[in-house]
């Protein structure tokens, strides 16, 4: 079947899509998208994370016809693509800038994971964290460089929003479309 | 194999009655594992996430009607004041990513004994409501589960709704995991207390072949409150009635030995659940609040 949806604000379209098969193979194989990770193929590992129509989803475990017609935004849709080279999110430099990724395989799902939870809560607790990432497996880090990381985040675009002149000041972010 | 995603639900429930094997799918936390994984390879998927019915939730008069679509998120913002206990259940499933798909229509026709919302939906007396092309009718709660992934919806039904009673009084559940996230329960207990007709209802999770109540514990613990005019006086409890509560719903479970945890690990577990899930909704009863 043919499925057309919008990706990081593009509209997209694949066909000869096999009706079981699920959004993340959709991305991965079809759409050459694949900063999403393929790990546990079923809502385990949080590696595959995305957003669905505003909302934080396992891409793995949305059948692709579900997504047809929505908007869909993964991590390659973080980055600010208006400028060349394409600029980091800040929380993707704040992931670097702590040490938070070793082998990196489930870095793309906390960072979309992250964005949500700071378009929700700018200041989190630990404790909001924690419960924010705990459908994010990690096997290298151990977390706390994941939870440094996520306190950096949240400070810098803090301080970007009240200074007015961040990195991240200008142009629309994939949270705008929530 | 084809997919169809019919808009509204008439359509929807026509395309049940002309395709009975079709599979329904919701948020796809349970279909897509037992697609992704070659467990099953239905005919048709039938996708639920376009039928605007079934999203919605209201209010009438005491009891809530819940489309099946809503989702644990939904169930958590909107709902924990009036269904505390399907709130702290729903708090329990999965991780945000899942809770922002799984529906409780979709637990209920997965029908699993490990289902986190069935324990809630049991004590607080829910009914289910199944339509197809001949109609609708609601089957109580206590009638729905009839086997390990098993229930009383006919081949041509869809779970479109669950009837709640908005709570009159506390409510608890709690389960046992390996994590605080990302557990499928090793037991869980639900209990709501309904003071208006001074009874006490339970649900037992992942401790028999289907969620089932603990109806001796109930009866015991509903005529140890009447008799001691508990309901009135707001006294403590006894520990002689918590510990008889507890013993009697362990006599209630029928567990196995699995992956998860072994049939003695979950009677033992499942007592500590119930005198506890009593003793806390008995504490906010006795401080007045309501659910």
């Amino acid at each position: 079947m043919r499925v057309e949806l919008t990706v990081n604000g593009e509209p997209l379209l694949a066909d000869d899509v096999w009706e079981g098969e699920s959004l993340l193979y959709l991305l991965r194989e079809r759409l050459g998208l694949p900063g999403s990770k393929n790990a546990c193929e079923q809502g385990e590992c949080g590696s595959c994370t995305v957003y669905l129509d505003g909302v934080t989803v396992c891409a793995c475990l949305v059948a692709a016809g579900q997504a047809a017609g929505r908007q869909v935004v993964t991590v390659e849709g973080l980055t600010d693509r208006m400028t060349e080279p394409a600029a980091l999110h800040p929380i993707q430099q704040a992931f670097l800038d702590a040490g938070a990724v070793q082998c990196g395989f489930c870095t793309p799902g906390l960072l979309v994971a992250t964005h949500d939870l700071l378009a929700r809560l700018p200041a989190p607790t630990d404790e909001q964290v924690r419960e924010s990432l705990a459908g994010n497996l990690c096997r290298c880090t151990g977390y706390e460089k994941i939870l440094d990381a996520v306190r950096l985040a949240a400070g810098r675009l803090a301080a970007d929003a009240s200074g007015g002149h961040g990195r991240n000041a200008a142009g629309p972010k994939p949270g705008d479309q929530r | 194999m084809e997919f169809l995603a019919p808009a509204d639900l008439g359509d929807a429930v026509a395309a049940k009655a002309a395709h009975p094997d079709a599979v329904p799918i919701m948020g796809g936390t349970d279909v897509m594992v037992e697609l992704n994984f070659d467990r099953r390879r239905p005919e048709l998927l039938l996708d639920l996430g376009r039928v605007p019915e079934l999203r919605e939730w209201d209010r009438d008069g005491d009891r809530i009607r819940l489309g099946a679509a809503v989702s644990y998120s939904r169930v958590i913002a909107e709902l924990s004041g009036v269904l505390p206990g399907l709130a702290m259940a729903s708090r329990t499933v999965g991780s945000p990513q899942i809770r922002n798909r799984g529906s409780i229509g979709g637990n209920l026709g997965a029908a699993s004994p490990a289902g986190d919302a069935h324990p809630a939906l049991l004590a607080a007396a829910a009914e289910v409501e199944l339509t197809s092309v001949r109609g609708v009718r609601r089957v109580p709660i206590d009638d729905f589960f009839l086997g390990v992934k098993r229930h009383a919806g006919a081949p041509d039904e869809l779970i479109t709704a669950v009837w709640i009673g908005a709570a009159t009084g506390p409510q608890q559940f709690s389960k046992v995991g390996t994590r605080n996230a990302m557990v499928i329960a090793v037991c869980s207990f639900g209990l709501a207390l309904h003071p208006g007709s001074a009874q006490v209802r339970t649900g037992i999770g992942s401790a028999a072949p289907t969620p089932r109540r603990a109806a001796a514990a109930e009866t015991f613990v509903n005529a140890a409150l009447q008799d001691g005019n508990l309901w009135h006086s707001r006294d403590v409890l006894a520990e002689s009635l918590l510990t008889e509560f507890a013993r009697r719903v362990t006599a209630a479970a029928a567990p196995i030995d699995d992956v998860r945890g072994t049939a003695d690990y979950r009677r033992r577990a499942l007592g500590v659940l119930a005198r506890r899930c009593l003793q806390w909704a008995w504490t906010d009863y006795r401080s007045g609040s309501v659910g």
